[in-house]
């Protein structure tokens, strides 16, 4: 019989540990969101991140670790991007008809995305890289990563960035959106699905299914708006 | 499933490689994601269905799409030393950028409709 710390430096050498532990997070994160009638609060993605966080603060393992296992999960992302081509084809007729809202919405909100980061955070005090890392958040994570990598900033910090403003968008959306007396479901899903990505997308099908189709479309457009606003704002104002 | 994955993988590993070579500021994916739209319009003009399992691939990835955000979350754990100092002028920051890019977004797009409903 091997003693149970063995077992431990066996399991903390493979992926297996922190790759399962991450899809069990998950799994009870959803079945408490579902519990709480998908409250915003409840947001699935919050739940895992601060369950992973915390077991991994307790067993006092370095982030490297759990990356190590959830490294199979993050590498989807890239896929997943690819995947927003599907909605977009299956709704197309109905992206043509609202075309031009559309096209007005995302060519503002990408860029009140972008410059209100570049004005709040010169008047932060940020520094270059951190604004860097920062002007891409709304866009999905592997998108987001990938331009503040090719503008020098730090993609991990980006990342972090990312996820937190998918959680804070889903949260105060509904709230928001109420206080501003819009009932128009298309438009709603259209803008948490600009500014918060998949986040964004979850939580808006989780009220509706037309703003999910809307937040689904915008998070893809919004993509591609993004890879081409935030290199623009860098070379204007950095 | 598995073809799903994999024409779904094929246009990633496309967009990286147009991008790679051309030096288009634009990501892999998301030139991906393009590519495999103009592809399904060809295909649906001909009245080809070779993408039915990318469909099937693609809904399982959106429908658990958080998920996927979850292990970068996590990574809030290795920048909490660097971030501690600035954490509350940070949270702050997103904060205000959200709330702003929802309503401009809301309004513009209403804003717009109304226009256009109008005309």
């Amino acid at each position: 019989m091997k003693r149970p710390a063995e077992l431990w430096v066996y399991l903390s050498t493979s992926p297996l540990l922190w790759l399962t532990l991450t899809l069990f997070a998950w799994l009870f994160a959803v079945a408490i969101s579902t519990r709480l009638k998908r409250h915003p609060l409840a947001n699935p993605v919050l739940i895992s991140i601060v369950l992973l966080a915390g077991a991994l603060r307790l067993s006092g393992e370095p982030y490297e670790k759990f990356f190590a296992g959830a490294q199979y999960i993050h590498f989807l992302l890239g896929p997943a991007t690819v995947a927003i081509a599907v909605p977009l084809f299956r709704q197309w007729r109905q992206v043509k008809r609202a075309l031009l809202p559309m096209v007005a919405a995302l060519v503002v909100g990408s860029f009140t995305a972008a410059l209100s980061i570049m004005l709040m955070g010169a008047w932060g005090g940020l520094s270059r890289d951190v604004l860097i890392a920062f002007l891409p958040k709304s866009a999905t994570a592997g998108v987001a990563m990938a331009i503040s990598e090719s503008l020098g900033g730090n993609p991990s910090l980006t990342a972090v960035l990312v996820v937190l403003t998918g959680i804070i968008g889903a949260l105060v959306v509904t709230p928001l959106m109420n206080a501003m007396r819009i009932r128009d479901y298309a438009a709603r899903g259209f803008a948490v699905g600009l500014t918060s990505h998949g986040i964004g997308t979850a939580r808006a099908f989780d009220v509706d299914q037309t703003a999910g189709l809307f937040a689904g479309i915008a998070m893809a457009l919004n993509a591609i708006a993004t890879s081409l606003v935030v290199p623009l704002i860098v070379r204007l104002f950095l | 499933m598995i073809k799903g994955i994999a024409l779904l993988l094929l246009f990633q590993l496309i967009g990286e490689s147009i991008v790679f070579s051309s030096g288009m500021p634009l990501p892999g994916p998301v030139v991906g994601l393009v590519l495999l739209f103009v592809a399904m319009q060809l295909c649906k003009a001909m009245g080809l269905g070779l993408f039915s399992e990318a469909e099937t691939a693609a809904d399982g990835f959106l429908a658990n799409l958080g998920l996927l955000f979850v292990p970068a979350g996590v990574g809030i754990v290795a920048l909490w030393g660097e971030l501690q100092s600035q954490a509350g002028i940070l949270l702050a920051i997103l904060v205000a950028s959200a709330i702003l890019t929802l309503a401009a977004t809301v309004w513009t797009f209403i804003a717009v409709q109304r226009l256009v409903g109008r005309e």
